[in-house]
């Protein structure tokens, strides 16, 4: 019976050669290091699971977003398990997007044919960074406040269009409602759409061009 | 060839999909209960409240009074209007309607050209007694009475619960 509900499904959608392609795709010798990758994957589908969650409560106004984090924190079922995953997530996801950097730059893995997977998960790489620094402000306490002011005081000083930078990071000369809404959005559309379409052009240039082996003395 | 050995393909396969399945349980179990915490959360509320000197109400005309109650919802408290109507039958007693329609919660008015109680919402028909007169209700319009109900010093009171 579910054999052949299987065999129906796979005929029309390719199961057992997405599995295969996916999943069962041929490797070089197994090395750790080689699954930092989908770590950053794991987590990332992680954060976005429980980011939605947090969506649930969360209020991205100045009135109410500190509230709305303190009522998840202590009155929400399980509130400090979601938020703390979200929280803990996202500095574990930062660290192991970039070790994964640095494995493929020791190994040697970004060059020819793989330049473009390189260069896509820089922009990974930098996305993940936006994230973070996006959803830091999104708690709207003493700390998030002056982190974001300081930190776009910071894109202030590039030259001659530092200033319009800080301004359209901020929505306006100061920090405001403006700026804690369009980080929300950043936070919760703008960057996740991009890493999402990242990922996917990423993971198919993966599949499609295979692991790289690790360079041997010839090498 | 029936053998009780697991190839090692087998073997992570087996706990792949059974850490992943940990993994998705221990976050989403609790995630249900996140979702649904606020409808399991009691905010009941149950009180007298004034509605004015029977004196003050002309007999037989509806009259329609409104009362605001506040409660925290989350992390916000929230100021809930209500209205009731109040009918003085005679010198000594009176009825109290909710103004809320039994069809789906929309909030009834007196019409004094109808004669009636009328919702804007579905043209639900209620009676000057509350009873149905023609429209999608149910139920005739909920009553304040007995026990719900009371004079007190001149006063008239119903019993408002809710929750």
């Amino acid at each position: 019976m579910w054999k052949k509900l299987f065999a129906w499904l796979d005929e029309r959608l390719g199961l057992n050669d997405l599995y295969k392609a996916t999943l069962d795709r041929p490797e070089p010798r197994g090395n750790w290091w080689n699954t930092l990758g989908s770590a950053s994957l794991f987590l990332f589908l992680l954060q976005g699971a429980t980011g939605i969650f947090l969506t649930v409560y969360y209020t991205p106004s100045p009135d109410h977003a500190y509230d709305s984090i303190l009522y998840i924190m202590n009155d929400v079922a399980f509130g400090w398990l979601i938020r703390g995953i979200h929280h803990w997530g996202s500095t574990l996801m930062v660290l192991v997007v970039f070790i994964h950097m640095l494995r493929v730059f020791i190994t040697a893995s970004y060059k020819y044919p793989r330049e473009l997977t390189w260069i896509i998960g820089v922009g990974l790489l930098l996305c993940t960074l936006g994230m973070g620094f996006t959803g830091y402000l999104l708690p709207w306490n003493q700390r998030a406040y002056w982190a974001t002011t300081v930190a776009t005081e910071i894109a202030g000083a590039v030259p001659f269009i530092g200033d319009f930078i800080t301004k359209a990071l901020r929505g306006g000369t100061d920090l405001s409602a403006l700026t804690l809404s369009r980080f929300f959005s950043a936070h919760i559309w703008m960057l996740p759409a991009v890493l999402a379409g990242l990922i996917g052009v990423h993971i198919f240039l993966i599949i499609k061009h295979g692991e790289s082996a690790f360079p041997d003395k010839e090498d | 060839m029936a053998s009780h050995h697991i190839s090692r393909r087998d073997f992570m396969k087996l706990v792949t999909f059974g850490a992943g399945g940990v993994i998705v349980a221990g976050v989403g179990i609790p995630a249900i209960d996140y979702l649904i915490a606020p409808a399991l959360r009691k905010n009941a509320a149950e009180v007298w409240i004034p509605l004015g000197p029977l004196e003050n109400f002309e007999i037989g005309k509806p009259v329609l009074v409104n009362f605001t109650r506040s409660k925290v919802n989350g992390w916000e408290r929230t100021a809930n209007s209500y209205g009731v109507f109040v009918v003085r039958k005679s010198e000594t007693e009176v009825v109290v309607f909710s103004n809320i329609c039994t069809h789906l919660g929309c909030r009834v008015n007196w019409n004094e050209t109808v004669g009636g109680y009328v919702c804007p919402c579905h043209d639900a028909e209620f009676g000057p007694d509350g009873s149905i007169v023609r429209g999608p209700q149910p139920r005739p319009l909920n009553r304040y009475e007995g026990d719900n109900l009371k004079i007190e010093d001149g006063v008239v009171k119903i019993f408002f619960s809710e929750g």
